[in-house]
């Protein structure tokens, strides 16, 4: 189709003033998208209210199409499954040679985790949850990692609270609206929690990298602690998050850090814990830092 | 008298706030649709207020006025997570630039459409990813890689239902 004509529109005065303007007002658009932008990055929250709104708009589509999220949310690795099945074989051809090596580790691993379960007292380290509800979508169409969870102000959940769910933390409340709030994402590039490794409690902080992992970097200077396969917890440290909740498990090495694999995918977790906001007595992480074995206290 | 008969099968004209408002209002409901329940781990679910906006672009030539980007881009953002304003920027961004391909434009078709459409889509989502995250958004653009191409693939979809929708537009 050929452009219209009115891009010359003649010697009306009125019709020139008017072609005019409206590049004017989509030049001052673009300067006012810029200044908002500028504004939502010194200050996350800044509009969050209408934001919440919005979330409550839509939540009764999510909550009514809940259901059949997982299985959208597995396509992609469905399909790509599907494309790697030739390279796949082979690989587990090699795994298999190597897994008879492996069970005997496991075994191993499986006392070891038993025992981690134990430290780690999964289930009775919730009493004082706030509220137990779905995660009903998270931002699909978005680089940022948010979730948005079917609970509110309504149900005493505030900004800051962490969320987890029973394979580990999940993030924590940005935003609130009555009945729905949106929580800041482990995986979110702009999440930054600090945590420990489970095993040693050398301490780290790990940022996520908007791909379902995060980057673990030691908070010591110097030759990198971590290992494959290290379990990295919560520590605590600053409050928030209450500490040994399990964040992620180290899958490979990068640039002197380690790269986690986030235990708490949303893809698994539909159900999650809202917490209140951990406040750290001075007196425990004095005792942490003085006895490192600190941790063994629960058994 | 007339009130009696059937109305007329010819020369009617579709109301106007239909003619006006309809392409807005899809665009809307095509942002909303971002609450659909989808748990990832990475984007992959396309820009459809976006998609939709550009379909009406291709579809009707001079129907979106240069800023239609900034309002709603606005709404997009209420909506899609990204930061307040990211939309509203990228968006008008893009209208000013398909401006400018439209004045040097001579003829326009289907195939150049979805080129510039899809340049549309990778400032839309590349620069989304830039606003939020920076120059390291760059670093780990692959994330992105399954969404553009979502993106890109599925908008000839979205105009011919865009298109079924403008039909029922003009009809009165």
């Amino acid at each position: 189709m050929a452009p219209p004509k009115n891009r010359r529109p003649g010697f009306s005065k009125r019709a020139q003033y008017s072609i005019f303007i409206s590049y004017l007002l989509a030049v001052f658009g673009l300067a006012v998208g810029l200044l908002l932008l500028v504004i939502s990055k010194a200050d996350p929250a800044a509009f969050a209210v209408i934001r919440a709104a919005g979330t409550e708009a839509t939540a009764p589509l999510s909550r009514a199409m809940a259901g059949t999220g997982s299985f959208i949310g597995n396509l992609g690795e469905e399909i790509s499954a599907y494309f790697h099945a030739g390279s796949k074989n082979a690989r587990l051809q090699r795994h298999l040679d190597r897994a008879q090596v492996e069970i005997a580790e496991s075994k191993a691993l499986k006392l070891e985790n038993a025992r981690l379960r134990k430290l780690l007292q999964l289930r009775e380290e919730n009493p004082d949850a706030i509220v137990m509800a779905r995660m009903i979508s998270t931002s699909a169409s978005s680089t940022r990692r948010l979730g948005i969870i079917d609970a509110g102000s309504m149900h005493g959940v505030e900004r800051g609270q962490p969320v987890r769910a029973a394979e580990g933390l999940v993030g924590r409340i940005l935003e609130v609206g009555p009945s729905t709030s949106r929580a800041l994402l482990v995986t979110d590039g702009d999440s930054v929690i600090p945590v420990k490794n489970a095993i040693d409690g050398v301490p780290a902080i790990a940022t996520g990298l908007g791909d379902g992992t995060v980057k673990i970097s030691a908070v010591n200077l110097g030759v990198n602690p971590f290992k494959v396969g290290d379990l990295i917890v919560t520590s605590g440290s600053g409050g928030l998050f209450t500490p040994n909740i399990p964040v992620a498990v180290v899958i490979r090495m990068s640039g002197g850090n380690g790269i986690g694999k986030v235990l708490a995918s949303p893809a698994t977790s539909d159900y999650v814990i809202v917490q209140p906001v951990f406040k750290e007595q001075l007196v425990d992480e004095l005792e942490r830092v003085v006895v490192p074995k600190a941790d063994g206290d629960g058994e | 008298m007339t009130d009696f008969l059937p109305k007329s099968r010819i020369d009617r004209a579709p109301s106007p706030l239909k003619l006006k408002l309809l392409p807005p209002v899809t665009v809307m409901l095509g942002s909303m649709l971002a609450a659909v329940p989808i748990y990832t781990d990475y984007p992959i679910w396309p820009p459809l207020g976006l998609l939709v906006l550009l379909a009406w672009w291709v579809l009707r030539p001079g129907f979106w006025p240069v800023w239609a980007g900034f309002p709603l881009g606005l709404f997009d953002d209420i909506f899609s997570g990204q930061p307040m304003g990211s939309a509203a920027f990228l968006w008008s961004l893009s209208f000013i630039l398909l401006e400018v391909f439209e004045r040097y434009s001579i003829e326009r078709d289907f195939w150049q459409g979805w080129v510039f459409a899809a340049l549309a889509i990778l400032i839309a989502l590349l620069g989304g990813s830039i606003v939020s995250f920076g120059a390291e958004a760059l670093v780990y653009a692959n994330i992105l890689l399954p969404q553009i191409a979502v993106s890109i693939l599925v908008f000839p979809l979205i105009v011919r239902l865009v298109g079924r929708i403008d039909s029922w537009r003009l009809s009165a």
